[in-house]
Parts: structure tokens; sequence; C-alpha cells
């Protein structure tokens, strides 16, 4: 336990702030979901520290339980992606403009 | 408790007519008369009751119980309440005959009667009144049924208007009067005759300082604000002037109302209201001159207006209102029961008068204009006869009922004081003029080569019985009054007043010549001037040119309301559209509208359809709530 | 030791987030982010976590990315073209917001955690971690992991329905 759990907060502040700017500015809609991963993933590694650092188990089931939901958004993230692109050819975010007033 | 049902059964024949007419139609007179000559009969009932001195208090109903204010429904029934009650039944039976035959055939027919059902319950329920708010309701319904009737014919432009302006001059008046009956509840803390007659000892010396509000000091008689607020009431419904203009244009309404409603009742209604009220004119000799010569002028005025008019309605009308100011006048001075006698006279001789003119109007097709006219002695008699009775009382020739009152007017006035001298003579001159000018209507109408429209010259014959019964009932009723001892029978309402019966002495002979004189003089000059010499008229009227024109436009008092009080208040109602209704408060709430459609078009930025200007929201949104974590 | 194999795994992962974030090219950003799921799974052996690493390795970068590349080459994609209008503000709020999370956690209290502690659920480091995930999973979280596994199979229906084609223009 030479590593303070702290640093691990702060390791995972860095990468969930990453993924939050990936999703505020790219236009892809491809990495928007990449950067939606990275902020599970960050969370992810707070729950593995802690847990660790509490000796409490239920921190890594929760982890399981991220990992499996994670998995099925981007199975229907992907789907939905998909279907937009059939629909008119573009994964430009910009171009998805029906909730404007 | 019987007497309850005086009002009860006209209000009934209304209710019937009024929501069945379209069904009863033809046969509505079957309902209204049986009411009213029912209401005729109870009345006589009540007559006998209170000659023998009985004086009849009937609460009906309280109908509202507020702190210091109790609202009742009562009714109160002394002489002169009989008296007023024979009137109104007797005419409005008469009246309700007469429609039959004069209203025949027209389709609102039942509506009609409905209408003066409505008018005979709000009189009658008037003058059994016992209490000031009761009066002023029914002094209200009688305006309305007033307004209702004026514009029976409301497809014409003119009854319509004419409708409009007596409620609106009516309106001006009631003001007053409500105003008058506040300051009643103020002082006396009752609404109730009763409770006001048993105060006035106390109240008697009163004073209010009407510049009080502002500092200043001006102390006027408590009585006499509380009289001459209610007599404004009075100026207004018994046509003085200066709120005379309504009843000349009244005569828009069909005749049978004319002679019901602005010859015998509602137009009485003022004088009745100051003589029932006479204990608190009492007191006020200032409230009492200013009635005197509001009647005097009024009276005068009437006259002087009649002399050229050309519609036989109208004249009769300006004679209406010459004649109320006399009923005024002599209220005014003391002389109450004078002046109801020569209420109860003139409801006689006048509805005789005006049911006259309608049967010369029907006879030949709704001509009204007397230089059309002329001839008829022959062809009408009965219309004539009585016609010449009518204006024999109102002209006061002697052994007619009109005789007898105005003479006790006449004396009643002069003994009474200074004033009162000043307005007899006034009233002499007026005499004259009354004479002149109902033997001018008498002569112009019946008399000489016949004007008629050669169309109608053919068909000119006596209307049917239903209309000459009633004419030859008034005309019996117009000599037989002043037999009946009406003074005598009034005297005993008035304690205090002027006694009624026969002044003898020096100045009641007088009087008495004198009168008789300007009558016959009157006359006779109307025969020399119409009958004996041809041309004499117009040359007069060439000769005093601007009297005569002063006399045909009714001192054109309409023109000088129109210009002043008419014209100023248009503007200002337009001004107020314009300026403030349409830019003030539509612009304010124009503008509500649009300053909120302008918020939302400024807001609307927010909802740019783009995901990620959403998902900086949210952003923007944690970064805040964490702030606030850490600062707080 | 430890805290230099830490700063190593750290740091790889954030270069590699910030690439994922960076890089223009769609393959080159999945590459990036398989790269720190490796060094993630890395992490969590430090952390005595050794069967939420293999499960990282094989869902993650195993499953989602490998779905993630198969969309890419699918459908085609070219580079993005110029900056973002969010570019500015983006970067500052996410800086703030992680300035914020640090500022909350050095102010906030650090005595909790001992009365979290459970005495069935408490780490045995003699058994395997396999074997105590395996307990507490099927134990105490038995309806969270059956509820997990509806999501998946809604996740799979969905997945389906939505690349139906034909399924927009309605029956035909």
């Amino acid at each position: 336990m030479d590593v303070p759990v702290s640093y691990y907060v702060v390791l995972s502040g860095i990468v969930f702030s990453i993924g939050l700017i990936g999703v505020l500015i790219r236009r892809n809609i491809i990495i928007i979901l990449l950067s939606v991963e990275l902020m599970l993933n960050a969370t992810n590694i707070n729950f593995v520290a802690f847990s660790s650092y509490l000796g409490n188990l239920s921190g890594q089931v929760f982890v399981f339980f991220a990992l499996t939901v994670a998995a099925a958004e981007v199975a229907v993230g992907l789907a939905i992606i998909i279907a937009l692109y059939r629909h008119s050819a573009s994964i430009n975010i910009d171009d998805f403009r029906l909730l404007k007033w | 408790m019987v007497y309850a049902l005086i009002p009860l059964l006209p209000l009934i024949a209304f209710v019937v007519l009024g929501l069945g007419g379209h069904v009863i139609k033809e046969r509505a007179h079957l309902i209204a008369v049986p009411a009213v000559v029912g209401s005729f009969l109870l009345s006589l009932m009540a007559l006998n009751e209170v000659a023998s001195g009985a004086i009849l208090r009937i609460p009906l109903y309280t109908w509202a119980n507020s702190g210091d204010l109790t609202i009742t429904l009562g009714l109160f029934i002394d002489q002169l309440t009989v008296a007023m009650l024979l009137l109104v039944t007797i005419v409005s039976s008469l009246v309700h005959v007469y429609t039959i035959g004069y209203m025949h055939g027209e389709p609102g027919y039942a509506r009609f009667f409905s209408n003066i059902a409505l008018f005979t319950f709000s009189m009658l329920m008037l003058v059994m009144s016992d209490n000031f708010l009761q009066i002023f309701v029914f002094w209200e319904a009688v305006g309305l049924c007033s307004y209702l009737l004026i514009g029976h014919w409301y497809e014409r432009e003119s009854a319509r208007a004419a409708a409009t302006k007596a409620f609106l001059v009516n309106r001006i008046g009631d003001f007053g009067f409500m105003v008058g009956i506040l300051l009643i509840f103020v002082t006396f803390g009752s609404l109730q005759y009763q409770d006001v007659f048993s105060q006035l000892d106390q109240m008697a010396g009163g004073t209010v300082n009407l510049l009080g509000a502002i500092g200043g000091n001006w102390e006027i008689s408590v009585m006499t604000m509380i009289c001459l607020f209610l007599f404004v009431g009075a100026v207004g419904k018994s046509a003085q002037v200066p709120l005379h203009v309504w009843l000349p244009d009244a005569m828009e309404g069909p005749t049978p109302i004319s002679a019901l409603i602005h010859a015998a009742t509602m137009v009485t209604a003022g004088v009745f209201m100051v003589a029932r009220l006479a204990p608190l004119y009492n007191l006020s000799p200032v409230a009492m001159d200013v009635v005197a010569v509001v009647g005097g002028v009024t009276m005068f005025l009437g006259a002087t207006i009649a002399l050229t008019q050309t519609d036989i309605k109208r004249v009769v009308a300006y004679s209406t209102l010459s004649q109320l100011g006399y009923m005024m006048m002599a209220c005014g001075l003391g002389a109450y029961v004078s002046g109801m006698y020569h209420l109860l006279t003139h409801g006689a001789f006048k509805a005789l008068l005006f049911l006259g003119c309608g049967a010369v109007i029907i006879a030949l097709h709704h001509e009204q204009d007397m230089r059309k006219m002329g001839g008829l002695k022959n062809k009408l008699p009965v219309t004539y006869w009585t016609f010449v009775i009518g204006s024999l009382a109102l002209a006061g020739f002697p052994l007619t009922a009109g005789f007898f009152s105005k003479d006790a007017l006449l004396l009643s006035s002069w003994m009474s004081g200074g004033l009162g001298q000043m307005l007899t003579v006034l009233g002499l001159l007026t005499a004259m003029m009354t004479a002149f000018y109902s033997f001018r209507l008498v002569f112009v109408t019946f008399w000489g080569e016949s004007r008629v429209d050669p169309h109608h010259a053919g068909h000119v014959h006596e209307p049917s019985k239903t209309m000459t019964v009633p004419l030859l009932i008034l005309a019996v009723l117009s000599i037989l009054a002043g037999y009946i001892g009406i003074p005598e029978f009034l005297a005993p309402a008035f304690p205090g007043g002027e006694g009624g019966g026969h002044h003898e002495g020096a100045a009641a002979t007088g009087i008495m010549v004198m009168a008789t004189a300007a009558g016959l003089l009157g006359i006779a000059a109307a025969y020399f001037v119409y009958v004996k010499s041809p041309g004499l008229p117009d040359r007069l009227a060439a000769q005093w040119q601007s009297l005569y024109q002063l006399s045909l436009n009714k001192w054109f008092v309409d023109e000088a309301y129109d210009r002043t009080v008419v014209m100023p208040t248009l503007k200002v109602a337009d001004s107020l559209w314009k300026r403030v209704d349409v830019a003030v408060i539509d612009g304010a709430v124009n503008g509500v509208a649009r300053a909120v459609a302008w918020g939302g078009w400024v807001t609307r930025v927010l909802q740019s359809g783009q995901a990620q200007n959403y998902a900086l929201a949210m952003t923007v949104g944690a970064v805040v709530i964490l702030g606030a974590l850490i600062f707080y | 030791m430890e805290t230099f194999v830490f700063f190593y795994f750290a740091s790889i992962i954030v270069v590699t987030a910030g690439l994922v974030v960076a890089l223009k090219n769609p393959v080159y950003s999945a590459l990036a982010l398989l790269v720190m799921f490796f060094h993630v799974a890395g992490l969590f052996v430090t952390l005595h976590a050794e069967f939420l690493a293999i499960i990282q390795i094989l869902v993650y970068a195993g499953a989602i990315l490998v779905l993630y590349l198969f969309v890419v080459m699918l459908l085609n994609l070219k580079r993005e073209e110029h900056f973002h209008s969010q570019l500015i503000v983006g970067l500052f709020l996410g800086c703030v917001l992680f300035a914020e999370a640090v500022l909350l956690v050095l102010k906030g209290e650090t005595t909790l955690g001992k009365n979290l502690a459970d005495a069935n659920t408490t780490v045995e480091l003699t058994r395997g971690n396999t074997e105590s995930i395996g307990e507490l999973l099927y134990t105490t979280y038995l309806f969270p992991f059956e509820v997990a596994s509806l999501i998946l199979l809604v996740a799979m229906v969905g997945a389906v329905i939505l690349t139906k084609k034909g399924i927009l223009e309605g029956k035909s």
C-alpha cells in the first residue's frame, strides 16, 4: 500500500475529464461513444482502487456490473449509429438536428 | 294581507304573458284585463277600510339583515296611497281596454300587455312602499317599463333613441335620489318611513359642513341636503326643468302608454314622492322654495312650447309638462293636498285627452300632424265631445273637476306667502295659455274645413267600442272628480300641512274669479285666432318671429344639452377609446404576449438540436453543483 | 517499486486516453483505446483484482473494441476536418470539473471506509479473487446478477431490431 488511494482518485478524475472533453468536442459519433467508454473505465478504476483499500469486495462486484452495462450500451449504441448512417449517410453529429426548435 | 294581491295580480299577468306571449298572442287581453280590474276592485276595498280612518301597515318580507341595515318589503296604505292606488288601477284598466282596440292586429300585442302589466305592478308597489329602498327599486322599475314601452315599436330608430333618452335622463335623476336615500340612512339609521318620521324632531336642527373635508366652513342643514337630493329624483321622473327633455320624445311610444305612463301615473311619481315625504320637506324651507320655483318654471315653459307645436301628441305632452309643474309648485309651497288633488283630476282628463288623440290618430290611419286634420267633429262625435270635455277640464272651465282642483291649487299658492303670490300670478298667466293651446288643439283638429289627406278622407269613422267606452268613462270622471270630496279625504294624511277644504274670504273669491276669467279669455282668444280669422296665426308667427321660433324649438334646450353635455361626452369617450383602450390597455395586453414571445425567441437558442450542446449544458450544471458543494 | 509500476500504468493510461480524444482517424483512436484497456487491466492486477483484469481484457478489449472496429470498417469513415466550436469551452469545463472533484476529495473526510467493511465481504487473500467474487455474486448480489443478464438480452434484441433493414420504412 505504498500508493495512497488519492493517487488512484486523481488518475480516475483525469481520465474521466478527458472522456468528458472528448464527448464535448468530437464530432464523430463513434469517437463520442469511445469517450463514454473512457468515462466508464475511469469509474471502474475508482471502484477497484477503493475496493482494494477498504478491503471490501463489493466494489469489484460493482465493476462487474458496470462492465456488463457498458457492453450492452455499446451494442445498442453502435446499432443506432448504423441505423443513422443508413438514414443519412453521415455520422457527423452536427447533421442530426431533429431536436432543434 | 289580501292587499298584497293588488300588485300581485298584474305581476302574475306579466309573468304569464311574458313567458307565454308567443303562444297566447291575440288573446293576451283575456289575462291582462281581469288582473288589472281585480286590482281595481281590491283597491276599492282598501278605500273602504282607509276611509273609516284606518291606516294599514303590512310588512311582507325581510330581504336582508346586515349590521345596522335591514331591508324589508312592506306595504303602507293611507289616504294618499289609496288615492294613488285608485288612480293607477282605474287609468290602467281603462288603458288596457282601450289597447284591445288600439293595438288590434299588431304583432307585439302580447308583449305590450305584458309590459303594461309589469308597469302596473311596479307603480302599485311604488305607491304602497313603506321604506325608501323599496320605493327606489320600483322607481327604477317604472323607469325600465317606460323604456320598454316607449321603445315598443323598436324597429323605428326614433323610438329606440327616445327610449334610451328617457332612460338616461331618468338615470340622472335616480342618481340624486340614491344619494338622498344614502343621506337618510346615514342621518336616521333606518330606511323605513315610520322610523324616519318619528325621528324628525330630533334631527331637525342638524347641519353638515360641506367643506369640512378640505378645511373650509359651509354649514348646510341636513334636511335641506336630503330634500334637495331626493328632489333631483323627482325632477327626473316628473320631467321638471332641466330634466324635462325626455317627455316629449316619449311620444314615440304607442298612445295608450302615453296616457298611462306619461300623463297619469309614472310622471306623477315624483310629485307623489314629494307629497309622501311632506314631513321632511316641511323642515326645510330652502328645499321647498327650490321645489316651488322649479315647478313654476316648468309650468311656464311647458305652456309656452305647447302654443306652437303641430303634432297633437306633442301638444298634450307639453301640456302634461306644464300641469306637472303646477303640481310640483303647489307641493313646494306647502299645498300638498291641492297638489295631489290636481294630480288626481289631471290623471283623469289628461288620460282622456291622450286617448282621444289616439282615437283621432287611428281614425286617420296614424296621422299625427294637426295641419292635416280638421272637420272631424261630425265624423267622430264621441271622440269630439269627450275631447272637448277633457279640454274644458284642462282649461279649468267652471263645473269641471279641473276647475275645482286648479282653483284650490292657485288659492293655496296665493295663501302661502310672497313667493307663492308671485308664482300664483305666473300660474294665472299659464292658465290662460293652457286654455288657449288646448282649444287651439280642439279647433284645429276638429273644426273647420277638412285638410285630411284625400286617400284617407273617405274612411274616417269612429273607432270601436273598446276605445270609445274608456273615453266616455274618463269624461264622466273628469267632471265628477270635483264633487267627491278628494281634498277632505286626503287632508288627514298631511297633518300640520295645509288643510284641504275650501277657504273662505276675499282672496278665495278673487282667485276663483281670476282663474275662471283667465280660462275663458284663453278659450275666446283661441276661437278668435283659429276660427274667426283664418290667416291670423301665420301673420302672428311672422310678426313675433323670434318668440315663435323659441317656442317652436322648445327653447333650444335639447340643442343646448347636445352641445354642452352630449358632444363632450362622446368626444371624451372617443378619445378614451382610442388613447386608453386601444393604446394603453390593448397595448399592455398585447405587449405581454409579445414579451412572452420575445422571451421564447431568446431562450429558443438553447434548443439547438445538437446533442453536444446539451452535453455541454449538463457539464455546466455538474460544475455548478460541485462548486456549490465545495463552497458551502 | 510499486509506486514506479503505478506511475508507469497511470501515465500510459493518461496519454492514450488523450490520444483517443485527440486523434482524427477513428481507427487510430480505437487502437489507442485498446492500449489503454490493457494498462487498466494491469492496474487492476496490482490492486489484487485479477478476475476483473481478465474480464476487462476479455470484454472490453476483446468484445467492445472489436465491435467498434467492425462498425468503423463497415461505415468506411473518413477523417474529421476542423475543430469543434465547443473546443475551448469544453476544455475549460473539463479542467474545472477535474479541479473541483479533486478539491472535494481533499476537503472531505477521510475517515470513511472502515465502517463499510462487512464481515461477509472482507477479502480473503488466501482464497482466490475469482472464488471470492463468485461467492459474493451468487449470494448477496444474486438479483442484480439476474437483472444484468436481462440487460444483455435486451441489448441483443435491440441491436438486432435497430439494424434490421426495412424496419424504418414500415412493413412492405
